[in-house]
């Protein structure tokens, strides 16, 4: 037995300082291990078969030859599936049937799962389900979104459809300058680089998943609720993650996995496929907004008007809310938001990266840019003079808000102050050259959450807490925190995560993980010090203390609580050939305390990549006739090339709220807040024309030519 | 994905024999599209005779004059060698715009020319393609088709060929050397390729079970002035939207020769000769050069959403044949 304490002496803090990944060398050697390839043994592999018609219902399902073919041990469908519950509430709402597999002979959409084929091998279950013959009574399809849809109505999501104030026609009439534009957003796909994948398996009485997810403890509780097993009796863990986005929750390939382990009574893996992943895994939905600005010959805003329209499936309402930025952005005395979905035979879209304000800060800091040429008005000067004092909707006052700051530090840096506001003027030879800027926000918000922090009888800690880390460095952070709170060097932390066996914790999603995860092992390992300071002895089995953040949460000071950001791009444009180059970007955000420059400036860099990625490039394109995706790959499916990431520059300005209790506001999703907007306002600034609808493919660009606005 | 045998040509004699032997086999070079329509169920061959190792790996000095490029030699030995570079330039540039860098350490010259294309409805099994199941109609020409063919193609089909390579060595007059259990064979690279018709399942002209075993680029001092430019929907790594081979002889500012082949507009690499007719013996302007891509684009049949790759190969033309006659000038 040993006696530890913390000890006195002064631990430099590790929060604010670069700290490569812990897990970093396991990555590089091929020691860590991903879902895919944990072997198991007697595994056989699943395999889906999805749906090739748009809407209506399966005939039937020819198992017969399929199951004679070699290694085949089932076929799992609608007729013989184990039955799901699905009328339950979940963390984050009520489930979408997606994941609730086979339980009736409808078809939503193309690539809707209709049968998992289990064999010995791979193989043999892909040859097999590539076999399978299923029918199909076919019904006609809609899969177009389009703006005026007959059949879109304003719907919540996670806020409210619709906010109203003033009377806007009355302040748009009275405005000297007007701005009135429709601006789209193309379906976008997560398109991380680990495909999903799971294995289940039933060891003494609990059913095991190993998966790659982005919250262990989220996962086990629905898989819970679907299969009317207690959480006890579900073990989740999800050790690594090979990228998440938003698209790593509870999707077909646990849930068949888990049938098909009940039924066979063996460890069963499923792998999603690239092109499964297109209709399995969720999407940003394609967006059609509506920008309606009126303001003063100054530029102050007296009428905001941003309405969005996103498709949704049939089986699911999600709401991506693009109006959403306004509420948090810009005050006009006549405000209007809303949020409106139409129900089409597509797949259910989900969370992807900065969900709302990703394509809503396309539209507005667009239409910003709009309304600061037509006032003759600096495109900064404009969103500074329109700094609400409070929130525009909610009124509440502002936890720090630091936008300003950006935009000042990011002109400095980028050499704004020389820029010419005319279009079409500069030229390196058959490029045309522009620049833009944008403002960008996300919410800090939190989840409740639970830790468990255990000093070692040898001297060491061991932090273990159900948080993921899907890339973001969460591990690495969460060391450094626990290191500081426990006022030792992150060397003697080791921190255990993605096992629901930690107890209940925040998914990482909202980029509210490592807010969320800091503030329960900050609350632990305080405690645990403070225990620890009393020199108590500590049993070979250590000393354990566990946390629970719900109080906590739930006693914050109601604010407006957000990370800022000021996105500034230099583009390239040839218009004999349509070519849209980014030359350089520079993105300045204030995110609260910085845990570790190394992984926070990769996150925003990566955030900022997205947006080229999204102004350029991305844009999953569906058949009108099949309603089936065209070319669903990553060949296909286009994502920034190296060549196409030039210098991208992300920094930081200080952004202390006192009041805060982590102080920590979450870097994974604000990097793509602006950023596309920030590329199309330069484009408009290099060309004279206004490109409003994303992705600005040379095409488009070509076709538009150049010179006059065709506002 | 059927499962299937794989036998390592011993020569080139046998790996015809291997062919000839088993009508559900191929040839399997680098592998970079075979493997992927195997994948996607596309191609799903019972036997696949690797000719990778086969001695054709060299490039070597034609009896002419010209370059013998061996049929495994791959993408990235063909860029970097020193003779294409100094003599066949565009070729260089044309490669390197292709794929990727270890997708080029892996594809070779045989296996580049007869790659497919790659219009999604031919890679999607679940639905129709007049190219992989003939006579089940062609669903671009009412669907998504705004990267497909605007020359020389068809109502029953209008995917266009991915080569960059390709087009290149159709400017430059490249001629195909085959091997059958019958002996051997030659096709210029201009009659390799099928014309579309309604038979767009039959690509090439090639013999049933052939083996390329080489390219032949016959000598053109022209070729030194060459330039190959692509347009993508991406800097890098990705398939052609309009690409441009040209190479031009200007004396006295009068175009001596010029080489013309536009890629990603057609069924194959399109070799421009109406526009090589306005160019030869014109003054070098750009009056001229737009006349010629004028010249070869009038044939241009577009559909609705791919009009703009007429604006954009008359303006990519007219750009590269510029930039051409600039350096002449220097």
């Amino acid at each position: 037995m040993t006696t530890a304490t913390t000890g006195r002496t002064t631990v430099k803090g590790a929060v604010g300082t670069a700290h490569t990944r812990v897990e970093g060398r396991d990555k590089v050697t091929g020691a860590a291990r991903y879902a895919g390839e944990i072997p198991f043994a007697d595994l056989a592999h699943g395999w889906l078969v999805l749906s090739t018609v748009a809407r209506g219902r399966i005939r039937s399902v020819e198992t017969g030859p399929v199951l004679d073919m070699p290694g085949v041990l089932t076929v799992l469908h609608h007729g013989n599936a184990p039955r799901l519950t699905t009328d339950y509430v979940g963390m984050l709402g009520i489930p979408d049937p997606t994941a609730a597999l086979f339980q009736h002979d409808r078809v939503p959409h193309v690539g809707w799962p209709v049968a998992l084929v289990v064999a010995e091998t791979p193989e043999q279950a892909r040859e097999a389900a590539e076999a399978l013959v299923v029918t199909y009574e076919r019904e006609p399809h809609d899969t177009a979104l389009v703006a005026a849809h007959p059949d879109a109505y304003a719907a919540d999501g996670h806020m409210p459809a619709v906010t109203e104030k003033g009377d806007l026609e009355a302040e748009l009439a009275a405005s000297a300058h007007v701005v009135d534009a429709e601006y789209t957003t193309p379906e976008e796909h997560h398109s991380m680089m680990e495909p999903h994948a799971a294995t289940a398996r039933w060891d003494g009485g609990r059913l095991e998943i190993v998966d790659s997810n982005q919250g262990a403890s989220w996962v086990q509780s629905e898989l819970a609720k679907l299969f009317s097993l207690d959480e006890s009796a579900v073990r989740v863990r999800s050790e690594h993650v090979g990228g998440g986005f938003g698209s790593k929750g509870v999707r077909a390939h646990q849930v068949s996995a888990a049938m098909a382990a009940t039924t066979l009574q063996r460890p069963v893996r499923v792998v999603l496929t690239r092109r499964q992943m297109f209709s399995l895994t969720g999407y940003r939905s394609p967006t059609v907004q509506r920008v309606r600005l009126g303001a003063d010959p100054d530029g102050r805003l007296r009428a905001l008007e941003h309405r969005s329209l996103n498709q949704t499936s049939t089986v699911y309402e999600f709401v991506e809310p693009s109006a959403g930025v306004a509420r948090v952005m810009y005050d006009a005395d006549a405000h209007r938001t809303a949020n409106h979905v139409v129900r089409l035979d597509v797949p259910s879209p989900t969370w992807m990266r900065a969900p709302g304000e990703a394509p809503g800060s396309f539209a507005l800091e667009a239409a910003l840019d709009e309304l600061a040429e037509r006032c003759g008005v600096d495109p900064i000067d404009l969103r500074l003079r329109n700094e609400p004092e409070t929130g525009p909707v909610s009124g509440l006052p502002f936890a720090g808000r630091n936008l300003a700051a950006c935009f000042r530090e990011g002109a400095r840096r980028f050499g704004w102050a020389d820029r010419d506001p005319r279009p079409g003027l500069r030229r390196d030879g058959r490029w045309l050259l522009g620049t833009g800027t944008a403002a960008a926000s996300f919410f800090a918000g939190a989840g409740p959450s639970t830790a468990l922090v255990t000093a070692e009888a040898d001297g060491g800690f061991t932090v273990r807490i159900a948080a993921a880390d899907i890339g973001t460095g969460a591990r690495t952070a969460l060391t450094l925190v626990a290191a500081d709170a426990l006022e030792v060097t992150p060397e003697r932390v080791r921190v255990r995560i993605g096992d629901s066996d930690f107890g209940p914790a925040m998914i990482a999603g909202g980029s509210m993980g490592t807010r969320s995860w800091a503030w329960a092992v900050t609350a632990a390992a305080r405690e645990l010090r403070e225990r620890l300071a009393l020199g108590t002895d500590i049993p070979p089995e250590g000393i354990t203390v566990r946390s629970d953040t719900t109080e906590a949460l739930g006693a914050l000071a109601q604010k407006e609580r957000h990370s800022y950001g000021a996105q500034f791009a230099e583009v390239a444009v040839d218009t004999a050939t349509g070519e849209v180059r980014v030359r350089r970007m520079l993105g300045i955000f204030a995110a609260g305390t910085i845990v570790n420059p190394l992984t926070a400036r990769n996150q925003l860099v990566g955030g900022m990549t997205w947006g080229i990625s999204m102004a350029l490039h991305e844009e999953a394109v569906r058949d009108r006739n099949t309603g089936g995706h065209y070319g669903p790959d990553l060949a296909g499916y286009h994502v920034a090339t190296h060549a196409d990431v030039p210098l991208v520059e992300a920094d930081w300005v200080e952004d202390h709220d006192p009041d805060d209790p982590v102080g920590i506001k979450g870097v994974g999703e604000i990097g793509i807040v602006g950023a596309a907007a920030a590329i199309a306002n330069a484009v408009w600034h290099a060309t004279g024309v206004r490109h409003r609808s994303l992705p600005i493919r040379p095409d488009r660009v070509l076709s538009a030519g150049t010179g006059a606005s065709r506002a | 994905m059927r499962e299937f045998d794989y036998r390592r040509a011993p020569d080139v004699t046998g790996a015809v024999a291997l062919l000839a032997a088993d009508p559900d086999a191929r040839f399997l070079g680098g592998g970079t599209n075979l493997v992927d329509l195997m994948k996607a169920g596309v191609e799903r061959p019972a036997l696949l005779v690797d000719v990778r190792e086969l001695p054709l790996d060299r490039i070597e000095p034609a009896d002419d004059g010209g370059l013998r490029i061996g049929a495994t030699v791959t993408n990235s030995d063909l860029a970097a060698h020193p003779e294409v570079r100094r003599r066949y330039p565009a070729l260089t540039q044309a490669v390197l715009a292709g794929a990727s860098g270890q997708l080029r350490n892996m594809a070779t010259v045989g296996g580049n020319l007869l790659q497919r294309t790659r219009c999604g409805y031919f890679t999607d099994v679940a639905g129709p393609c007049n190219k992989r199941v003939p006579g089940s109609g062609c669903p671009a020409v009412g669907g998504e088709h705004h990267n497909h063919a605007v020359l020389g193609a068809s109502d029953h089909c209008v995917a266009v060929h991915p080569s960059d390579m390709g087009v290149a060595l159709t400017a430059f007059d490249a001629v195909v050397s085959y091997e059958t259990v019958d002996g051997p064979g030659e096709l210029p690279l201009a009659d390799f390729y099928l014309p579309v018709g309604d038979t767009p399942h039959r690509e090439t002209a090639l013999p049933p079970g052939a083996l390329i075993t080489g390219v032949t680029l016959p000598p053109a001092p022209v070729a030194a002035h060459s330039r190959y430019r692509k347009v993508r929907e991406r800097a890098s790594y990705a398939f052609a939207i309009g690409s441009v081979a040209a190479a031009l002889d200007v004396r006295d500012g009068v175009v001596r020769e010029a080489r013309l082949a536009l890629g990603a507009v057609a069924s194959r690499p399109w070799r421009a000769r109406a526009a090589e007719a306005v160019l030869t013996g014109a003054p070098a302007s750009g009056d001229t050069f737009a006349a010629a891509a004028d010249a070869e684009l009038a044939a241009a049949r577009p559909l609705p959403d791919n009009g703009y790759k007429v604006t954009l190969m008359r303006n990519l033309v007219v750009a590269v044949l510029t930039e051409l006659a600039e350096e002449a000038a220097r």
